[in-house]
């Protein structure tokens, strides 16, 4: 099991559910690495048959089980980036109706609930489920580049180098967590880093 | 009414300062020797003949160079004033609200002339005269909401209203006590509002939703907020806060009368007509530790605020480290005696500081 | 604050549409220039009525950049509790009147790529607004109208004949049914419901979307419940230390009023959260019909909606 329980936070920081089928008239699967495994649990033949599965492995080996569901439409690609066209494609010929199951790691999620938004499917309306990975997307308030995979905390900003105090204040728009400079008022003084749920 | 316009900066050589007016018409937040959040607000319909909440946009010496340092701002980093594509219209409801108040309010100032949809725009203080076309982008320099809150001291939040909620959909943010309008741009009213600690348990914020939420055309509300900031400095942006923050530690019990500054926001709350949308204008008033000692019962009420904040409150205003030289310096003015309720100065009645 | 800001109009001009529907038109009384407002907005208007104070809203459906007039549509309902008939038969070309800034609880999602209306009967009318609304701003918009005859067929012609693309007619009695199904089958995504008429139209077309897995935030709709009425009961008012009595046709908000406390409210059906009242100490049974407070809230017997809610039973004291 991947499932990891995220301690409770501030009203921003997203909560994850766990996916249920629901009524519609298709559904768009979205996965990565470990969230492959949410897929199996929901998965249905009659969604399946109105299934649209987009997969990032990231190195796991779980591209033949959701093959062998049978979705009407998949693809397994190298990186969200890559997909991107992809599920910006099956969203914009797409129709009122259509169910949205996001599940992998928050970074996933994240990007492409944005894409889904986009596209005018409200946030509230879109399924989450969280496994695997509990690294985040971290954009540096100051220069606004995002860092990928931050696991600990501070962390150092892998485009202007300060180092960044994690915090959970998270942006939808963004798909991205606040990081702030630790060491404004006191120069040089930075904390060991230690993994973010520690 | 003429206003004389200071010619000061908010930054570098922070030659900032109040005039004896404008401290006397400083809005003290504290109504009481302790300070809890609570959901204060009250109709905006006027206040006091030359008090900060007799005009619907109060417009003071510090104008001109407010508006100066907001260019400044936004030559820097455009993405503190943003507006989201549906939010074009409340934009235009915000210029016509503040162009009507303000050519009402401050006739000397400010003119507004308007035949059918074209309308001329007299802003004297900015030496601004423009004739632009109303609902039509194209014949402004700017966007609707950039062009007149580049002309209107304070930061705007302008807030769609669906789903029983509020979002953050469009703002000028250049004044602002950390929050980044980058980052919090498409938040609803609980989520921007997340990092606050405490609030969100006493359910302060589901009230104020509620309130928010119906208010309606004609009958404008207002609230009072505060924090404390080091030096005059308008621009505490998170953004910035990498060069800013290390100011904090400037502070010595020699400047810390000068450098030590309460900030607080004059929030007002307007809806918006044709959009529907709620405008949030967040006005800043800055004055210096040794400015306000000047009115006897703010003395004794501010040593008394700082020094029973909770300490969560402390630090999320981000003075908990100063906290100590602060009641240091504001013990000389807290002679124990009683304080007269309410936020105002009372200079004929409460007595001077008896030490 | 008892509702929104009030303005003082005439009446300048009345038009009978159909037997049922008669339309009236209000200027400023001063001659001054009426609030602009955005589509979906309605007003409250006063009603004296003798001894008697009605306040009913209704949609405003002419055009929200037209700050000169303020047109109302009312619909004549012979069984209600009377204000329609007032409107109907006692009010004249020249009367003033009082009513209220727009208020919108029903206004349009302006992120919306497509705008889908659908109306039944008189719930046409906050759509007239909103249609002129996106005919200014080039929104995409569709109205599918259901009417009972063609007689009674409001505005049919000023919208077929001004928009023939987008305006879908039906008349029940040519059995005409909006094929709700295969409507919304088919909708792009960021396309936005909207449905204003009888409960039960309301209700069908947002159990329909559910089952078509519409998320509830794409459907709105506005249903102006008028105060059902019921058993008469009697009611203390803790803060005015007054006891009243709630007549079997007046609302219990309208009781107190009656009774010269000023209680806050705003649209008077139940949706708005503005009359939310608290129970100090009751015996009996509450029946709840309002939209505002949830089912814990309604359980706890500690609140009360009193523009459309009512009680049954020995005791009531409510924190007015």
């Amino acid at each position: 099991m991947t499932k990891f329980t995220f301690p409770q936070s501030i009203k921003s920081r997203p909560i994850y559910g766990t996916l249920e089928a629901r009524d519609g008239s298709a559904h768009l699967l979205v996965a990565d690495a470990h969230g492959a495994e949410a897929i199996l649990d929901v998965a249905t033949p009659e969604m399946m048959a109105k299934a649209h599965i987009i997969y990032i492995p990231k190195g796991e080996h779980f591209e033949d089980k959701l093959r062998a569901l049978k979705p009407a439409l998949f693809y397994s690609g190298p990186s969200y980036s890559a997909a991107e066209p992809r599920l910006r494609k099956a969203l914009a010929d797409a129709r009122m109706g259509l169910q949205v199951y996001l599940t992998g790691t928050e970074g996933l999620m994240g990007q492409a609930m944005n894409a889904a938004m986009a596209a005018g499917i409200p946030h509230t309306a879109i399924q989450t489920e969280h496994r695997g990975s509990v690294a985040r997307r971290m954009q540096c308030v100051h220069c606004k580049g995002i860092t990928e995979d931050v696991e600990t905390d501070p962390f150092v900003c892998s485009h202007c180098g300060l180092n960044l105090f994690v915090r959970d204040h998270y942006s939808r728009r963004l798909a991205a967590y606040q990081g702030v400079r630790v060491d404004a008022e006191d120069p040089g003084n930075v904390p060991e880093p230690k993994g973010i749920y520690e | 009414m003429t206003i004389q316009f200071n010619e000061e900066s908010f930054r570098d050589d922070y030659s900032f300062y109040n005039s004896e007016r404008a401290i006397k018409r400083f809005p003290f937040p504290f109504h009481e020797d302790s300070y809890m959040y609570s959901v204060n607000m009250e109709q905006h319909r006027g206040g006091p003949k030359d008090s900060v909440y007799e005009k619907r946009f109060d417009v003071d010496e510090h104008y001109i160079s407010e508006m100066r340092d907001r260019a400044i701002v936004l030559a820097e980093d455009p993405l503190r004033c943003q507006s989201l594509p549906h939010m074009t219209l409340a934009g235009w409801d915000l210029l016509e609200l503040i162009m009507v108040s303000k050519s009402e309010d401050y006739p000397d100032l400010f003119e507004l002339h308007r035949d059918g949809n074209t309308w001329r725009w007299i802003n004297k203080p900015l030496g601004i005269d423009d004739t632009f076309t109303f609902l039509d982008d194209a014949t402004l320099p700017y966007g609707p909401m950039e062009y007149i809150t580049r002309q209107a001291q304070g930061d705007f939040a302008v807030l769609d209203q669906r789903d029983d909620n509020l979002w953050m959909d469009a703002g000028m943010v250049t004044t602002q006590a950390d929050w980044s309008l980058d980052f919090d741009i498409g938040m609803n009213f609980f989520e921007w509002h997340a990092p606050v600690p405490l609030a969100h348990e006493k359910g302060i914020f589901v009230r104020a939703l509620k309130f928010l939420l119906n208010i309606q055309q004609g009958a404008p509300a207002r609230r009072l907020n505060w924090t404390m900031t080091v030096n005059p400095l308008l621009d505490t942006s998170p953004e910035n806060y990498h060069k800013w923050g290390i100011q904090k530690t400037t502070l010595t019990p020699e400047n810390i009368g000068a450098k030590q500054h309460l900030r607080v926001e004059l929030q007002t709350f307007f809806r918006l007509p044709r959009s529907n949308a709620l405008v949030f204008p967040i006005r800043c008033y800055l004055c210096s530790f040794q400015d306000l000692m000047t009115v006897p019962k703010w003395g004794r009420r501010l040593h008394r605020v700082v020094r029973d904040l909770p300490v969560e409150l402390a630090t999320y205003k981000g003075f908990i480290n100063n906290r100590p030289m602060m009641l240091d310096y504001l013990k000389n003015f807290d002679d124990g005696l009683p304080t007269s309720p309410g936020i105002w100065p009372d200079l004929e009645t409460e007595p001077p500081l008896q030490k | 604050m008892s509702g929104a800001e009030k303005i003082a109009v005439t009446v300048t001009d009345i038009v009978p549409v159909n037997e049922l529907v008669t339309r009236f038109e209000f200027k400023r009384t001063d001659g001054g220039l009426l609030p602009t407002f955005s589509g979906g907005a309605h007003t409250v208007v006063e009603m004296r009525d003798g001894d008697i104070t009605r306040l009913n809203p209704y949609s405003l459906m002419s055009d929200p950049m037209d700050q000169t007039a303020y047109t109302i549509s009312v619909r004549r309902d012979d069984h209600g509790r009377g204000g329609s008939l007032f409107m109907h038969t006692k009010v004249a070309i020249g009367d003033e009147m009082v009513i209220s800034y727009p208020v919108n609880l029903f206004s349009l999602d302006l992120r919306a790529k497509k705008h889908l209306f659908l109306a039944g009967g008189i719930g046409i009318t906050p759509f007239l607004a909103q249609i002129k609304q996106l005919e200014r701003f080039n929104g995409h918009w569709e109205l599918h109208y259901a009417c009972r005859t063609q007689s009674l067929g409001s505005y049919v012609d000023e919208l077929t004949s001004q928009h023939p693309n987008e305006t879908h007619i039906y008349y029940d009695d040519q059995k005409q049914v909006i094929d709700l199904v295969r409507l919304l089958d088919g909708q792009p995504l960021g396309t936005h419901v909207y449905v204003c008429g009888p409960k039960g139209m309301i209700e069908w077309v947002r159990q329909t979307a559910a089952a078509e897995g519409w998320p509830r935030e794409a459907i709105h709709y506005e249903e102006f419940l008028a105060p059902q009425p019921g058993k008469p009961f009697e009611v203390k008012l803790a803060v005015s230390n007054k006891v009243i009595s709630v007549g079997e046709h007046e609302s219990l908000l309208e009781a107190i009023e009656r009774a010269g406390v000023d209680a806050p409210y705003l649209c008077r059906g139940g949706a708005c959260g503005q009359c939310e009242t608290n129970v100090i100490d009751y015996s009996g049974t509450f029946i709840h019909r309002d939209h505002w407070l949830d089912g814990a809230e309604h359980a706890s017997g500690q609140k009360i909606m009193p523009c459309v809610s009512r009680f049954e039973g020995k005791t009531l004291v409510l924190d007015r």
